[in-house]
């Protein structure tokens, strides 16, 4: 449950990411990406493949998933896991968006995470 | 008993709505005065748009006529604009200084169109869509014919642009976003909307972002508009221009009465503003945090105004989903409810691409929640209904999609695509053979394999890549007495193979990524890692001036313009063209290590230098500098021309027999920029000793005393591949022109990561050498097509984007790093 609105934290416009695009934003604990679909959903996750911490910002976005460019696997932006054969799973944000703004919730983003 | 006065402000079809309501549940309770800015009676605004293209009359569409007004003894000041609220006095005025006092007041004021403030916006000629002065003034511009721009591309923009079109004008349509009516439809049906309005020969100009409307010569007398300009520098001609970019609650005159105002005249539940004798009425109106601009919802406000003023103090207004039509005759479209993608979210997709109808449902927990369907809308109310019900669709889940009469049906003809092929289109591109030619072909000599129809008709017996095609028409010529050879699959998208693919695009002039997607029926919605680069290179090349890039199709190699490594930063390779450098360019370099702390430098494999460890924000900087040497981005990333590598040649060496560093240098100016299937590497030795490693390049130049033999198809990387001799040449000139052949045929036949030697290896090198060597007609054709799309590729990327193309690549959309400064 968020009840503090101040946990949400504006960190931009959708239409500051691409469609099928990603956008990082940084934060202590390291980066994060944002993903735009082409439905207009927004997904944040860590910017860091569970494989080899490919850089998962850099891929390609298809659907709800994107595929890593460094090997090539595919993550899904919903749950942070690998599809397919390969097993991982990468850390998710929470994330929404109002009027137009993404609004990130920064409970989890402190320094020495919580979590 | 004295009546109470109740008076009304605005006399569109909201408040109309509201009246009827009212003196059917309390006839005697108030005395009743309207006053409209509009000279004329309520009517149906929705139907404008059958007025403007004629289909209708005014007449035709007003609600109540005078004599409704006379029935229920109601005053109407037609060209009457209120002014003023004096909520102390409790009264109005208008601008012709009426004065009438209310015990009960509706404000019903509408929208205000979008006027966007470009230079020359107040130019005469200038029109928006809102009332039928209007769509008189655009039906007295259409006498005069000559062009109409329209500006947006939703509902209200799309149906001007229709019934100016039918009124004689040729029409533009700009709008600012990829897709037409992306607030109601997804970009699947966008493109179908966009495909129909198209074929009704009206220009559409997606991401169309206007910069000015130029005026006539004031000289001339009094300036009117002449065109519309684009911030691309796309200049249109107009005669009139019509705004219809939007609309935003009228809500000045309720501000000005001191009520609170959002981005509508804010209303409770029960239809009151701050004011509890003030009711805010239609588009005007703010409720629930929502602004509304189709009549559903307004309808629904007025039967909760009419029973509160009868005294139901109950009556509350909830919005519920509102659904979107076109009313474009001929065009069938429809859209309701919240059809974005979302985690909780299903999607049901039928595409239909032979009969262009396209239909998503979108649903949650068993529940309808979205619907967008283009083409054959005739289950539109019965979604529509399940969908305001929210009833539980479970049971009917597996037909739900083919609508409310579905009794069995038949699958999807998997080869649609095909058999919508008119006989015209072309199937084998190598021999010109149309579908037609194929299909009598089989009828006509009782043809049943595919050795025969090639024999006969020599449909892919050359280069052999419309093979599929061929065999899809044999199918359907022959039914199941034909069982074609599986084709490979370009991905799990889709069951066509690459070839086939191409020749679609070609064929059905397919010129974006949803369009393929759409009309070759992929079963994702955006295709995927395999296939979007796959269709970005095929769109590329086939439509060199008109496609637009994908960058988001493309690996972030491609999409950035340098080589990603192991730890997400990049590696920075300038061009040395042929592999020559000079002090310059060397100092510029090191200038650069030393600048951005750049770790590692190294030289390649392909005789140049590579800086590696480049952080990401870094390369913008980093090019600038580089630029500023003269140097180019060498595209050590791309599936395009990579290197040139050369030997010092007859200017140094004592074996040399020509210029084969010069060679080098004019054959990398003349291919760079351009995109390949998969990546292509040339060398140029000076003699046979061939020190520049020609014979295991894709294409290899070995000078001689006589000329230059050219090789192809060589290798030296997963696979090691020695060179074939495709011939002779005797020129510089020459060998260029012979090397762009080689390319270009390359560029149209090969599939995507397929190296020059696999694709040698499929078409046949006697097959390369026809074309692009010996049938000087087909050569020269080849060297023409590419030196038209070499216009478009020959711009450094790395220049576009210091210049700030692209400029969200290199930059993070926010910094959260001091976070805890922040709160
Ligand atoms: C930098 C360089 C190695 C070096 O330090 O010398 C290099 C580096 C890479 N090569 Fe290479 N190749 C380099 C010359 C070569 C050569 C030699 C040549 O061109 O004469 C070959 C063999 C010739 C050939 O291509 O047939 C070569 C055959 C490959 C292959 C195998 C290709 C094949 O079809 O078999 C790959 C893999 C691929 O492309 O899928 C590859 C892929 C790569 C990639 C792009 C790997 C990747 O996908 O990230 C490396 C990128 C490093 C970077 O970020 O810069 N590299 N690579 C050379 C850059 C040349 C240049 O100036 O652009
Ligand atoms: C071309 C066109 C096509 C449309 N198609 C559809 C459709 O297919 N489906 C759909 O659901 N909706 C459609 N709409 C929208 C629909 O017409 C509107 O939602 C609806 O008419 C709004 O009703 P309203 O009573 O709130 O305001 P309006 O009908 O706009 O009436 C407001 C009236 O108030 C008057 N006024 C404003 N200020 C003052 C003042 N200070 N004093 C006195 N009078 C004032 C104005 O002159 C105007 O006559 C369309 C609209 C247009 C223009
Ligand atoms: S190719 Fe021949 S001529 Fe050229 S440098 Fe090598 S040895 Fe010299
Ligand atoms: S690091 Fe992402 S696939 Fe290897």
């Amino acid at each position: 449950m968020n009840m503090q609105h101040s946990n949400w934290i504006d960190v931009g416009a959708l239409e500051d990411i691409p469609k099928l695009g990603a956008r990082l934003v940084k934060t202590p604990r390291g980066c994060l990406a944002l993903f735009r679909t082409d439905a207009d959903e927004v997904f944040a996750l860590d910017d860091k493949c569970p494989h080899k911490g490919g850089p998962l910002s850099q891929g390609i976005v298809h659907g709800k998933s994107v595929t890593c460019p460094l090997h090539n696997w595919v993550i899904s932006l919903e749950t942070g896991a690998a599809c397919g054969a390969d097993e991982g799973t990468t850390a998710t944000h929470k994330v929404r968006i109002e009027a137009g703004r993404l609004l990130l919730d920064a409970t989890s983003l402190a320094p020495s995470s919580a979590r | 008993m004295q009546k109470q006065r109740l008076v009304v402000v605005g006399n569109g079809m909201a408040p109309g709505r509201a009246l009827e309501r009212l003196f059917e549940a309390a006839p005697d309770a108030y005395d009743v005065t309207i006053f409209n800015a509009e000279p004329r009676v309520n009517y149906d605004r929705i139907m404008l748009s059958p007025v403007l293209s004629g289909e209708k009359t005014f007449e035709e569409i007003v609600i109540h006529g005078d004599g409704w007004y006379i029935d229920h003894g109601v005053t109407l000041y037609k060209g009457h604009k209120i002014t003023a609220i004096d909520r102390a006095a409790r009264t109005v005025t208008s601008e012709h200084g009426v004065v009438a006092p209310y015990d009960k007041l509706i404000i019903a004021t509408g929208s205000v169109p979008t006027i966007i403030p470009v230079p020359g916006h107040k130019l005469a000629g200038v029109l928006t869509y809102r009332d039928l002065d209007d769509v008189d003034a655009m039906l007295l511009a259409a006498k005069g014919r000559g062009r109409a721009v329209v500006i947006g591309g939703g509902l209200l923009g799309l149906e001007a642009a229709a019934g100016l079109k039918q009124q004689g004008m040729d029409v533009t349509v700009l709008h600012l976003m990829p897709t037409l009516m992306e607030r109601q439809l997804d970009p699947n049906a966008g493109y179908l909307l966009q495909k129909a309005v198209q074929a009704r020969g009206i220009d559409v100009i997606t991401r169309a972002n206007t910069k000015e409307i130029v005026g006539t010569d004031p000289a001339l007398g009094p300036p009117r508009v002449k065109a519309v300009r684009l911030d691309d520098g796309t200049e249109i001609e107009a005669s009139i221009v019509v705004m219809a970019a939007g609309i935003r609650p009228n809500a000045a005159l309720a501000k000005d009465a001191g009520l609170t105002i959002n981005r509508g005249i804010v209303v409770t539940p029960d239809m009151r503003t701050s004011d509890p004798d003030i009711f805010a009425l239609g588009e005007c109106a703010e409720a629930s945090n929502q602004v509304f601009g189709l009549v559903a919802p307004l309808y629904e406000m007025a039967n909760v105004v009419a029973a509160q003023l009868a005294g139901t103090s109950d009556a509350a207004f909830s919005p519920s989903a509102t659904a979107t039509k076109l009313k474009v005759t001929g065009i069938n479209l429809f859209s309701a409810g919240d059809f974005a993608e979302a985690p909780d979210r299903e999607e049901i997709v039928l595409r239909d691409a032979a009969r262009n109808v396209y239909k998503r449902l979108v649903l949650k927990d068993d529940k309808l929640l979205g619907v967008v369907m283009y083409g054959d809308t005739s289950d539109g109310a019965w979604f529509f209904d399940l969908l305001k019900r929210q009833a539980d669709v479970s049971e009917l889940r597996e037909t739900l999609i083919f609508g409310q009469s579905y009794a069995g049906g038949a699958p999807l003809d998997p080869m649609a695509a095909v058999a919508a092929l008119p006989d015209e289109a072309e199937i084998c591109g190598c021999n010109g053979i149309c579908k037609g030619r194929i299909v009598s072909a089989i009828k006509d000599k009782g043809l049943s394999s595919l050795d025969d129809v090639r024999a006969h008709t020599k449909a892919s017996a050359s280069c052999g890549s419309c093979t599929g095609l061929v065999e899809q028409v044999m199918k359907l010529t022959l039914g199941d007495a034909y069982n074609p050879a599986a084709v490979q699959p370009m991905c799990g998208c889709t069951g066509h193979g690459h070839d086939d693919v191409r020749r679609l695009i070609v064929a059905k002039e397919l010129k974006s990524i949803p369009a393929v997607l759409q009309e070759l029926e992929w079963s994702t919605s955006n295709g995927c890692a395999k296939c979007r680069p796959a269709l970005n290179y095929y769109l590329l090349a086939t439509w060199p001036l008109d496609y637009r890039d994908d960058s988001q199709s493309r690996f972030i190699n491609e999409r950035v313009h340098a080589n990603i490594q192991k730890d997400g930063t990049f590696s920075v390779v300038p061009r040395m063209w042929g592999g020559l450098t000079t002090a310059n360019e060397l100092r510029a370099i090191a200038d650069v290590v030393d600048k951005f702390r750049i770790p590692t430098v190294k030289v390649t494999g392909g005789q140049r230098i590579d800086m590696l460890g480049v952080k990401k924000d870094d390369l913008p900087a980093v090019w600038a500098d580089l630029n500023k040497a003269g140097m180019v981005s060498g595209a050590a990333y791309a599936k395009g021309l990579r290197t040139v590598k050369t030997c010092v040649g007859s200017d140094w060496c004592r074996f040399g027999t020509q210029d084969s560093t010069g060679l080098g240098v004019k054959l990398e100016k003349h291919l760079w920029g351009s995109w390949t299937p998969a990546k292509v590497k040339l060398a140029v030795s000076g003699c046979p000793r061939n020190c520049a490693e020609a014979t295991c390049k894709d294409v290899g130049i070995i000078c001689v005393d006589s000329g230059y033999e050219i090789h192809i198809g060589g290798a030296a990387g997963l696979d090691i591949k020695g060179t074939e001799v495709l011939g002779h040449s005797t020129t510089q000139e020459e060998t260029v022109e012979i090397v762009a052949a080689i390319v270009q045929l390359y560029r149209e036949q090969g599939r995507y990561l397929e190296r020059i030697y696999k694709w040698m290896k499929r078409v046949g090198l006697d097959s390369i050498r026809a074309q692009a060597l010996d049938d000087t007609e087909k050569r020269a054709a080849l060297v023409a097509r590419f030196a038209l799309s070499q216009q478009s590729a020959q711009v450094d990327p790395w220049r576009e984007r210091t210049e700030g193309k692209e400029a969200h690549e290199f930059r993070p959309l926010a910094d959260l790093t001091r976070l805890e400064a922040a709160e």
